[in-house]
């Protein structure tokens, strides 16, 4: 290594002696320096999150310099003509006012919604590539509920910040919140008197929303997401299956300088493509919405996306109500406003524990999985994904229903038959290509990869040619992890007792989840050649369905 | 640098000088981590993607000058634009030069420091060692005992009286915070169950405040959005009291006088002159029902889409609400307006557990 390269400039050695004779630093941070990140596209979505989230509190704070968090009346005569002399709080007047009057704040305005918008976007498909990859197994069970807590609030942290401005749209939907929460059993109409100060709208909730959403949910998200960041620093990112990578080490390029350059210009990026959507991409027009007054309403009222499952929820939901022991229990409301999210919340939560007890697999995995060689978590995350578009669209039905003509109530009817059939139809296609797929990667393995060459030998028999697979692709395929499957109460011991385990219902349920989870195509042993015995795979009972993806 | 001793006395140098005895620098690297070179492979390709970096990050330079021109040089608002001039295009003008100026300078920097690491750094993979997470077995038994012994001194497992005694204490303080939170608001009690409406309170347009005489309402079939008179300016009042008024021809209005489950809660006798009012609050979760259509006579609620027929009592034909929507008895006062007869018989809005 050249000297002239690694030279430190005078001045910068000086500072790092003074900070190390205080801290003790050179070690540790050179650690840190030399630390690996493991490069990979679906790494980055995570990060996209973070600096969303980075945009957020630098946009938010500016907005904060200028709003005012007030329910009180006053008459505007600002600079929006058209709403001159009308009546309105000074919370939707400051709105205006950011927007119209103060340079650049407009511009702030959009960057600060449209940067929501991508943090929870961001969120959902960095979940997405954990779940159908497995990176949440042993040990990241934690970061897993951690960014399922941080979903949570940023669905919450959203839902306050757009009903801030107390436009008509944002009063609309604290007025649904209120009618739904209204609908729980015992406590409901107290948490809302307490959270409203009294009955809707009153005049409480708007400065009670800005403390929640300025101070304590981004002070709790910024917890998690250090929590988050440093539990996977300590325990070091997954890497994808590749020739090289595996549970002992982790493969890619140093912290200093590559990711550091790298995030930068993700940042850089992420931090230019939201200003391009603010700049030209109009978000929440609160001056055309009006002040809120309760007695007004526009069709098509829609909240935020990340909003619109619970949207969809309601919408579809028939009119159930029950009296139970002379109290009104609001089935039509609880259902779609408080158990479809907690279920989908629940379920998501316990997934991990779920899998293991499942599976019975204790093992730490710092490799990823290819969605492929999981198929039940991948049909499962399938069905999931496809529950919840289903609510989003329902949630928009009254714009589907204007834009493709068909009857609003069509709509409504086809999204609740949707609501079950879908994701069940979803997971079991799924499972089926994954398994098919699977069969290919064992083709694979036996045959090596058709080349597109058909050659004619001389006693006129046409082979295609192959070529076998390459230390890589065959790295990639062997990645495969393969579940014995757990004793069953059949299986018993030297004493003919069968595992406590596998005793009772809860022993059912788990042989039937097991059943399911360790249905596999083998990869084939001896494929040295990449010309073992033709196709005998384990082909299992499902041979003539997968058999139909096996496409080349 | 940490054997460099410490000098007591007097500043070392002047700010500004250079340093007295550049270090050598200690890279603390293991041999076998040094072999890499940051030589370029291919110099001239690292001389072309050096001047494009160079490039974009002279552009974003400008566009963040441009940034700078754009706030001082497009001002807005009513105050500073010229008469006449429209604040939604000063502010639209300024959103488009500064947004655009903004997003040219940090696309720029994204792409310059993009192409600095792919196109100026060597590619360089390194693999670490994954260590593994769980201790080892020595380190967790001499954490326990370490524990276990912690434990012993402080008392805290031989003197339950004491250990029983803070947990005691500690109770009432933790529910103090839940207990400080009860002045947040009023106990809801009976609220959720009256308006504000009363026998002869004139019902007024929403908007105008003009009473209206049922021959205001010329033409069957149309709905107008009423409120209490006097109450134009209060929120709290009108989120629960707004009312639809709708007009019908002779006969086609069939209001049923027993509906849900027994309760009876309309009746015929409460409408003037084939006038009929509703709340306008849904009783799915509270948006203002807003939508009529004249022809079939139903209300539509934009929010969920409950649709109430209002031939028939406001009953709930399609949707998610429970509940058909409480009429409001009217009556006509001396001088021919129209008013309430009485507070609506059962809650309006949404539902509540304490409804019953």
């Amino acid at each position: 290594m050249s000297d002239d390269a690694v030279k430190i400039p005078p001045a910068l050695d000086g500072v790092g002696g003074w900070l190390d004779d205080r801290f003790h630093g050179a070690k540790g941070v050179r650690v840190l320096m030399k630390k690996v990140f493991p490069d990979h596209w679906s790494f980055m979505l995570g990060e996209i999150a973070l600096w969303s989230f980075v945009i957020l509190l630098l946009t938010g704070t500016y907005l904060a310099l200028f709003f005012q968090p007030s329910s009180a009346p006053v008459m505007y005569h600002g600079s929006y003509t058209k709403l001159d002399g009308i009546a309105m709080s000074q919370a939707y007047q400051s709105t205006l006012n950011i927007s119209f009057d103060i340079r650049g704040g407009l511009l702030i305005r959009q960057i600060h919604h449209w940067a929501a918008l991508m943090f929870m976007v961001a969120i959902m498909a960095h979940m997405l590539r954990v779940f159908f990859t497995g990176a949440y197994r042993k040990p990241r069970e934690i970061n897993w509920l951690i960014g399922i807590g941080l979903f949570t609030l940023g669905m919450i942290e959203g839902l306050f910040g757009y009903s801030l401005p107390d436009d008509q749209l944002s009063g609309a939907g604290l007025r649904i919140l209120f009618g739904v929460f209204e609908g729980i059993p015992i406590v409901g109409t107290y948490l809302m008197f307490f959270l409203f100060g009294g009955q809707f709208p009153g005049s409480d909730i708007i400065p009670r929303m800005y403390i929640l959403h300025v101070f304590l949910i981004p002070g709790i998200i910024l917890a998690l997401v250090t929590a988050h960041l440093f539990i996977m620093f300590h325990q070091k990112h997954t890497q994808m299956p590749m020739k090289g990578n595996t549970e002992k080490n982790v493969v890619g390029q140093p912290f200093f300088p590559y990711f550091l350059l790298k995030g930068q210009a993700w940042f850089f990026f992420i931090f230019g493509t939201l200003v391009v959507l603010a700049t030209f991409a109009q978000i929440n027009p609160i001056w055309l919405y009006g002040p809120y007054t309760p007695l007004a309403i526009s069709s098509a009222s829609q909240p935020d996306f990340y909003m619109g499952l619970l949207e969809g929820a309601l919408r579809m939901m028939p009119a159930w109500e029950i009296n139970f022991l002379g109290h009104t229990l609001s089935l039509s409301v609880l259902i779609p406003g408080l158990l479809i999210i907690g279920i989908f919340f629940t379920v998501a939560a316990l997934w991990p524990f779920f899998e293991q007890w499942a599976t019975g697999d204790k093992s730490f995995h710092h490799v990823n999985d290819r969605p492929r060689n999981a198929p039940v978590r991948t049909a499962f995350g399938v069905a999931g994904i496809s529950w919840y578009l289903i609510l989003l669209l329902e949630g928009a039905n009254d714009v589907l229903a204007d834009h493709f003509d068909i009857p609003l109530y069509t709509v409504t009817w086809i999204a609740r038959i949707a609501f079950f059939v879908v994701p069940i139809g979803g997971y079991f296609v799924t499972k089926r290509i994954c398994l098919g797929l699977q069969r290919k990667d064992a083709n694979l393995l036996t045959h090596g990869v058709e080349i597109g060459i058909i050659r004619q030998l001389p006693n006129g028999e046409f082979i295609e040619e192959e070529r076998p697979l390459t230390e890589e692709e065959r790295a990639v395929i062997e990645s495969k992890h393969v579940f014995e499957p757990l004793p069953t109460a059949e299986t018993v011991d030297s004493n003919g007792v069968p595992a406590p385990s596998a005793r009772g219902p809860m022993g059912f349920a788990r042989k039937v989840a097991n059943r399911a989870f360790t249905e596999t195509i083998a990869i084939p042993e001896g494929h040295g050649n990449g010309h073992g015995e033709p196709g005998e795979v384990e082909e299992g009972e499902h041979a003539a369905i997968g058999g139909g993806h096996d496409e080349h | 640098m940490s054997e460099t001793p410490e000098e007591p006395l007097g500043p070392r140098r002047v700010i500004g000088t250079p340093s007295p005895a550049p270090k050598a620098v200690d890279t603390h690297a293991e041999p076998d981590q040094s072999a890499f070179s940051a030589e370029p492979e291919d110099t001239k390709h690292a001389k072309n993607a050096e001047r494009v970096v160079a490039a974009f990050f002279v552009l974003a330079f400008l566009a963040g000058c441009g940034f700078i021109a754009a706030y001082i040089g497009l001002e807005i608002g009513q105050s500073t634009t010229p008469k006449g001039a429209n604040a939604v295009v000063a502010a639209m003008r300024s959103n488009y030069a500064l947004g655009t100026c903004l997003a040219i300078a940090l696309l720029a920097l994204g792409a310059g420091s993009l192409i600095w690491v792919r196109h100026l750094t060597p590619n360089i993979e390194i693999a670490e060692e994954r260590h593994d997470l769980r201790s080892a077995k020595e380190d967790r038994a001499s954490f326990k005992r370490d524990f276990a012994e912690g434990a012993a001194i402080s008392q805290v497992t031989r003197r339950p009286l004491v250990r029983r005694t803070m947990l005691l204490a500690t109770a009432p303080l933790a529910l103090a915070p839940l207990v400080l939170l009860r002045d947040l608001g009023p106990l809801p009690q009976t609220s959720l169950r009256h308006t504000v409406w009363r026998k002869g309170l004139h019902a007024v347009t929403l908007g105008g405040n003009r009473r209206l005489r049922p021959s205001d309402i010329s033409t069957p079939g149309s709905m107008i959005t009423v409120i209490p008179e006097g109450y134009a300016d209060d929120d709290d009042a009108l989120a629960k009291a707004g009312v639809i008024l709708i007009k019908f021809a002779p006969g086609e209005l069939h209001i049923p006088t027993n509906h849900n489950g027994g309760t009876v809660v309309s009746s015929m006798n409460w409408t003037v002159d084939n006038i009929v009012a509703y709340s306008k609050i849904c009783t799915h979760v509270g948006c203002p029902v807003a939508l009529y259509e004249q022809t079939t006579h139903h209300i539509l609620c934009p929010c969920h889409q409950s649709t109430f027929d209002a031939a028939n009592g406001a009953n709930v034909i399609f949707g998610p609400a429970a509940r058909a929507l409480p009429q409001l008895p009217l009556m006509l006062t001396s001088e021919g307006y129209i008013a309430a007869a009485s507070d609506f018989v059962e809650p309006v809005g949404p539902s509540f557990w304490e409804r019953g």
